[in-house]
């Protein structure tokens, strides 16, 4: 039973850095109407950015996390003005394609820049691991933080939307872009912002990721930013409190079939779930239907 | 085919395309049977017979049908195991020609078959869902084999999903499918004849159905899907047939490949989503919807790239510039502008149309 409980207990804490994932892949379909390809890949570009800043830099770990988040959020914008932009009036599979063009970029430069080897990432997380019941159930410091951290973004992220003028435009923008603009919404500079926090977001989610599994190379960000949109998808994709659901249910399922039924096809069963959701409830479980206008 | 001499313009446009791979083939008969192809070019004819039949096929998904597949190296790593698992079955007991179309035929349907299995819940659904789906499928389905023990003997056949140990094969028996080694032995059936002639077989269906009536239909969810609903097409109908024969053509594809070696295994390398890319690369250079375009292409960038080995670290990084500059040169407004301004029409003093993208 208690070896159960820790399956869960980690299993929340995988599918909270999945959910910080999630977010920056539901923010930006839901503003931009497209599947941003290539953010599994700015997550691996700001762990190599904390891992460099630790290693080659010295700095402490708060310095090296808010390194990375300043890195991937320019990142973000740039990859947004230079590769996405253009084709704002673009076919969705055009669009499609160059994000899937940015994601390789991303991965292949990386590969060039840092090498193929694997990197062993050091923890920035020092605190002690919570021991419960008899010592049959032990959370891991990485664990507790990726779940608070996970459960604080989420409050942030909600208390913005709703109560900045910023959050509203970002609302206004996603519900109708054009009825957005003739209102004096600044589009693009939504569009950039949501760009902006996604990929600040995928830094810390890189970090903590890195933390909890220590290993760093160029594919590092690619899996985990599947199964992220995974998790947004069984959520309702466009759905912040969604990419929060499906997340923490994903990395459930992932663990708990890791654990009971086999490590090789785990991700196998992931994937199955995907195509169960999109079988019994395509919009996924917050996802709203959207009526089309002709 | 027809024997009139007054052929219509799609169909002396697919005898073109068949006749480029006809006469490539020729030649490159001529120049072996001269002696004068080095080894490495000989050893490249079958695996460029099989891009250039995974980009067209893949150009049917994405050209044609307007979405986009991220795992068409999956249904081609379905068809070469199911034909390889096949022919090595009846290795023994079949002469090698009817059992090698056997295997061609099987590979073909089976990946079709898993391309409807996937096409089913997702097809029927608006947006981007295809290219997530089918990139998943590609790693389940290598998942799913490298864990996969398959053996016979005098009982039967065996089946584990642990070790090859936990079958209990007797003395006598044999392992067929071993896990992430793979299948061993394969006879090697594949030949640049059969390639080609296949190949040959991939562009006169494709390029058939382009120009049938639901062929129009396909290309007419591409263009506008409402409009089409609103004229009676069944929409799911028409995606899943372009779909799943865009897999079965895959099939085919891996089922050459794996008779074209004798070791088969499943990895990141040969059916990855690397592998995926680089047929979306080729679709995308050749152009979108055109299918002479695919073949070209795929056999430029196989060349090329044996040509400059020294480029080979910096090979999917120029792929990948490549799929972004050409999609912005593509749809930027921008773009359009420069190119209608500096078009080659226009610069040698003829008129361009207006309002043609």
């Amino acid at each position: 039973m208690s070896s159960f409980f820790s399956y869960l207990i980690n299993g929340i804490s995988l599918g909270s850095i999945y959910a910080i994932i999630a977010l920056g892949y539901t923010m930006v379909y839901g503003i931009a109407k497209m599947l941003n390809f290539a953010h599994g890949d700015v997550i691996m570009v700001g762990s190599y950015m904390a891992f460099l800043a630790m290693g080659s830099l010295g700095l402490p770990p708060v310095v090296a996390v808010l390194l990375a988040v300043v890195v991937c959020t320019i990142l973000g914008i740039t990859i947004e003005k230079i590769a996405y932009k253009p084709l704002r009036k673009a076919p969705s599979l055009a669009v499609l394609i160059t994000a899937i063009g940015v994601s390789y970029f991303l991965q292949n430069t990386a590969l060039l820049v840092f090498g193929a080897n694997t990197k062993m990432f050091t923890s920035v997380i020092k605190l002690p691991p919570v021991i419960l019941g008899d010592g049959g159930v032990n959370i891991s410091g990485e664990t507790q933080v990726a779940i608070v951290v996970c459960i604080i973004i989420m409050i942030v992220l909600t208390t913005f939307i709703k109560k900045t003028k910023a959050g509203q435009a970002m609302l206004a923008v996603s519900e109708d872009k054009g009825a957005a603009e003739l209102m004096g919404v600044n589009v693009n500079g939504t569009i950039s912002l949501t760009f902006a926090i996604g990929s600040a977001l995928a830094a810390i989610a890189g970090v903590l990721l890195c933390s909890a599994y220590p290993t760093l190379s160029p594919y590092t960000g690619s899996m985990p930013g599947i199964k992220a949109f995974v998790a947004a998808v069984f959520g309702g994709i466009g759905s912040i409190p969604g990419a929060f659901i499906g997340g923490i249910l994903l990395g459930i399922i992932e663990n708990m079939s890791k654990a009971y039924i086999s490590s090789q096809l785990s991700d196998a069963i992931v994937f199955t779930v995907l195509i169960i959701v999109l079988l019994v409830k395509p919009t996924g479980i917050l996802g709203k239907k959207i009526n089309e206008k002709v | 085919m027809k024997t009139k001499m007054n052929l219509t313009k799609s169909t002396k446009s697919t005898l073109i395309t068949v006749g480029i791979v006809v006469v490539a083939y020729i030649v490159m008969q001529i120049l072996g049977g001269a002696g004068m192809l080095s080894s490495l070019m000989k050893g490249l004819l079958v695996p460029l017979c099989i891009y250039a039949i995974m980009a067209v096929s893949l150009n049917l998904t994405v050209g044609i049908l307007g979405e986009l597949s991220l795992g068409h190296a999956g249904f081609m790593c379905v068809g070469a195991f199911v034909s390889a698992f096949f022919s090595l079955y009846f290795k023994e007991t079949m002469a090698a020609g009817p059992r090698f179309i056997i295997a061609i035929i099987l590979g073909g349907v089976v990946a079709a078959l898993s391309g409807l299995l996937i096409g089913i819940p997702v097809l029927r659904l608006r947006g981007d869902y295809l290219a997530i789906v089918t990139l998943a499928f590609g790693e389940i389905i290598k998942n799913i084999i490298n864990v996969m023990y398959v053996g016979r003997d005098e009982q039967g056949i065996h089946f584990s999903m642990k070790d090859a140990y936990s079958m209990n094969l007797s003395s006598e028996g044999q392992i067929l499918i071993n896990g992430a080694q793979g299948i061993t032995g394969t006879p090697n059936d594949s030949n640049f004849t059969v390639a080609a002639i296949l190949l040959v077989l991939t562009l006169i269906i494709v390029l058939n159905l382009v120009n049938s009536r639901p062929g129009r239909a396909i290309m007419a969810i591409r263009d506008n899907r409402i409009a089409a609903e609103s004229v009676g097409i069944n929409i799911t109908k028409f995606k899943l047939l372009a779909f799943s024969i865009s897999a079965g053509l895959a099939g085919i594809a891996g089922v050459l490949y794996a008779h074209n070696l004798s070791i088969l295994q499943a990895q990141p390398k040969n059916f990855g989503y690397n592998m995926s890319i680089m047929i979306l690369v080729y679709v995308v250079l050749g152009g979108m919807g055109n299918i002479r375009g695919s073949l070209i292409a795929s056999v430029i960038l196989v060349l090329l790239p044996e040509l400059m080995r020294q480029l080979n670290d910096y090979r999917m990084l120029i792929y990948s510039i490549v799929l972004i500059v050409m999609m912005i040169f593509n749809w930027s407004p921008k773009a359009k502008e420069f190119r209608e301004k500096y078009s080659i029409k226009r610069l040698l003093g003829k008129k361009t149309e207006k309002g043609e993208a």
